[in-house]
């Protein structure tokens, strides 16, 4: 057949007439706006609404040029579907009237005067380009357009990387290339993004997380700055306006509304350089806020469906923003689904981040499941499979799941204890050193049975300091949020190494470097997978602001320029990353529990202090080493943490089969000595014993010496 | 919205030189004069020089993609020619260019015009 041979469809003539269209009854699925032959398969769901009227714009006008109700007959059950032939689907734009009861104490807020968007719009216009004023006097915001799926992928393979050998890379996609000196075509975009492939590659990470990438509306936070006036923009992107839409705003061509296909091709190039993609979700909350914000979509088309309400009709506030999504509800919990499927099948994604995560195992009254269906229907669909799925475990309700999240032998979690147990034993807080075993091991105590890789180990995220703050800063300084410093966290577990902020104190800085170092040293040779974020591995600071959700500016872009000044950091993460990818032991699966494989004589982990062999789990120590020996003893990497102001001689276990330690990593060596690629690692020249350095962490493989 | 089509033959194959807008609009009367130009380059190629288009819409691109995959059916490839700076970036950030060619400038008279819708 060729592809002017159209199939004769019998549906694909009008049975109706509304106004100057030819309609028919539609499909009730699939839900959203379908190209079906001859025109457009319109399908919304409400239970409540006793009418609905699909709305109808020529592109870019504020006044529609068509209204039509659906007829009765035109309505399956909840689902109202209509086909309208004879639509120009690239040139029009699209919305409901939902008439119904406003009823708030019953949860009902109709409201027919508003046009609503579609939740399942793929594509969405109003916020084309990035930060261009919004027109207000337009009373339909955030439109709704006609999405095609139809991109050919060609012979994209998403990678499917074991969940354990994964490397993270947390990135905003605007603040990745927007800052001037990123150097690429369209700054700020996906496109953009796209040209540091070769950047993420080099460095050695195989997954990019991006922070939020549904249409959201930089415009929607009140605040302005408190020096300059400009107003402060929504840079984040927590508040999604639509789950099915990219952000027009990240893409090049968003103006053309081409910005499906721009991130489509982001992900087939990211998985051609053997990189996958996870996004970070946010279904715990919508952009509509309570009962005074906005509404969008979802209130309007069946309030008492989507959201957690009170008794009295109020909005649950769970997720600290205004309204919590009623996520358990069966409906609900399909349009979840649906959405992510349509990440996967249509997108190529790898896999998702859920924001505030716990939310999404309360029921529709807040109490906490056992056994949320939700998070069930997720581990177990088939199009979700190979899908990771990382849970953010807790919510501002005050629900905190690390360890208890519910995971059907599929979900990992952000493991906020990680963070919290490594910064205070960098930071020199005594009593640390049991805990501290724990974590790098994989935290056993929270994830027996699921495996290392429930544990998504991190030290910086976007929430909080980066890695130069986290060593730059003892508190927060957050005044340009226009909040008086009143937001973001409190417990950093930071420490400024002698000075706040910036200073020409050498000595400081170099402490500085050291204890960045030692953070990435840590977190890359702990069990469990790593998550960096994007410019800590060249020195990105925030100048000690720790939530820069509304900072579209120099405080959140990375600087390339930074990759040269700070070439060291760069370099050390680098050999980091390649050391770790090159010791399977570092990322085994299951926990490690000290014993001994039979045939061996080595334990799979084991602990040691200044005495090879016997760990100082006392209150006062600042100092642990622990040693990963593969089954068969054939690779053994010895990495000793010494948080300690003072250096510590350490004499080390002896290594069977001939086997020698060599140096990969000690951080209190700069430049190239400070980290050596595998495979060249020197020798020790004392084979039995190394000096650590006052807080420093040392790296050791123990191999046989290369022939020389 | 127009768009009209010139063909002319070289000695590489058709050549059809397009100039107006490819959106949804004329892409469908596109395709119906382009596909059977494909019979006549088997075996060769069919160049579409885009020197005289201002735009390039979402279903445009698709359009010249179907070009594309029904040219793999019929043995003949397909060649771009004229592509403006912008109209470039575009095809290559949404990822169609990937799927093409591109020919240095072609100029020689046209041989047949007709315009689309």
């Amino acid at each position: 057949m060729s592809a002017t041979e159209a199939v004769h469809r019998i549906d694909s003539y009008p049975t109706h007439r509304i106004g100057d269209f030819g309609v028919r009854a539609g499909r009730p699925f699939p839900l959203g706006a379908t190209l079906v032959p001859g025109g457009v398969n319109f399908a919304v769901y409400s239970d409540q609404a006793t009418a609905m009227t699909l709305v109808l714009f020529k592109r870019g006008e504020v006044e529609p040029y068509a209204e039509l109700e659906y007829p009765e007959e035109f309505r399956t059950g909840s689902i109202f579907s209509m086909t309208v032939f004879g639509l120009d689907h690239e040139n029009i734009e699209y919305g409901y009237r939902a008439d119904g009861p406003f009823d708030p104490a019953r949860g009902h807020r109709f409201d027919p005067r508003k046009v609503l968007s579609d939740p399942y719009a793929r594509i969405i216009a109003g916020r084309d380009v990035w930060g261009k004023a919004p027109d207000r006097s337009d009373p339909y915001q955030y439109r709704a357009r006609i999405g095609l799926d139809d991109f050919d992928w060609g012979g994209d393979t998403p990678p499917r990387i074991p969940t354990e050998d994964l490397v993270v890379y947390e990135a905003h996609v605007r603040g990745f290339t927007r800052h001037p000196s990123s150097g690429v075509a369209a700054p700020g975009t996906f496109a953009g993004l796209r040209e540091k492939i070769p950047y993420l590659k080099e460095l050695g990470v195989n997954c990019v997380e991006l922070m939020p990438i549904f249409e959201f509306d930089e415009w929607d936070n009140p605040n302005s700055h408190p020096e300059t006036g400009q107003p402060l923009l929504d840079y984040w992107g927590y508040n999604t306006v639509a789950y099915m839409a990219p952000k027009a705003g990240y893409a090049a061509t968003g103006r053309w509304g081409m910005q499906a296909d721009e991130f489509r091709t982001l992900v087939k190039d990211l998985h051609a350089a053997g990189i996958e993609v996870i996004l970070d979700v946010v279904f715990n909350h919508t952009a509509e806020g309570n009962e005074q914000g906005p509404t969008i979509s979802f209130r309007g088309l069946d309030n008492a469906t989507y959201y957690m309400l009170t008794g009295e009709g109020y909005y649950y506030n769970f997720s600290g923003t205004g309204n919590t999504v009623n996520c358990n509800h069966p409906v609900v919990r399909e349009f979840v689904l649906n959405c992510l499927r349509h990440w996967v099948a249509d997108f190529h994604v790898d896999g998702f981040r859920f924001d505030l995560a716990a939310i999404l195992g309360r029921a529709e009254d807040g109490t906490p499941l056992a056994n949320p269906p939700l998070l069930e229907l997720l581990a177990f669909d088939p199009v979700l499979r190979n899908a990771k799925l990382i849970a953010e475990a807790w919510d501002a309700g005050g629900l905190y799941e690390v360890g208890n999240f519910p995971a059907y032998g599929r979900w990992a979690e952000w493991n906020g204890k990680y963070r919290d147990t490594v910064r205070r034993f960098l930071k020199g807080d005594s009593g640390m050193v049991p805990e501290l075993a724990t974590r790098i091991a994989g935290s056993p105590d929270l994830y027996a049975g699921r495996g290392t890789h429930a544990s998504i180990n991190f030290l910086t995220a976007h929430d909080g300091f980066t890695l130069a703050d986290l060593v730059s800063y003892n508190d927060k300084h957050n005044e340009a949020n226009a909040e008086h410093n009143g937001d973001g966290a409190n417990d950093n577990n930071s420490w400024n190494c002698g000075a706040e902020g910036p200073t020409d104190d050498p000595g400081v800085n170099a402490l500085r470097l050291r204890q960045a170092k030692n953070a990435l040293a840590i977190l890359l040779t702990s069990q469990g997978v790593p998550m960096l974020l994007a410019g800590d591995e060249f020195g990105r600071t925030q100048q000690g602001n720790n939530n820069t959700y509304c900072q579209d500016n120099e405080l959140s872009w990375l600087d390339w320029d930074m990759t040269e000044r700070n070439a060291e950091l760069l370099e050390f993460t680098r050999q980091l990353i390649a050391l770790r990818a090159a010791h399977p032991v570092l990322r085994v699966p299951e926990h490690p529990y000290g014993d001994v494989p039979e045939g061996d004589v080595m334990p799979d982990i084991s602990w040691h202090g200044e005495w090879a062999w016997q760990p100082d789990w006392s209150e006062y120590s600042r100092l642990l080493a622990v040693m990963r020996t593969s089954v068969g003893d054939s690779d053994c990497v010895y990495t000793a943490m010494n948080a300690h102001w003072d250096a510590h001689d350490l004499e080390l276990p002896q290594l069977p089969g001939g086997r020698v330690w060599h140096l990969a990593v000690d951080t209190s060596l700069t430049g190239p000595q400070g980290a050596h690629a595998p495979g060249s690692e020197p020798v020790l020249e004392n084979p039995g014993s190394y000096l650590a350095g006052p807080r420093s962490v040392v790296v050791l493989v123990g191999r046989v010496p290369n022939e020389s | 919205m127009t768009l009209d089509l010139k063909t002319r033959n070289s000695r590489k194959g058709t050549v059809a030189e397009l100039s107006g807008e490819i959106d949804s609009a004329t892409s469908t009367g596109l395709l119906d004069q382009l596909l059977p130009l494909l019979g006549e380059a088997k075996g060769k190629s069919l160049v579409i020089d885009l020197g005289k288009v201002e735009y390039v819409s979402s279903a445009g691109l698709r359009t010249l993609l179907v070009v594309y995959r029904e040219a793999q059916r019929a043995s003949a490839t397909v060649r771009l020619t004229g592509l403006s700076e912008e109209l470039r970036f575009v095809m290559s950030v949404t990822g169609f260019l990937d799927f093409f060619e591109e020919s240095g400038t072609v100029s020689e008279p046209s041989t047949v015009s007709r315009a689309l819708r």
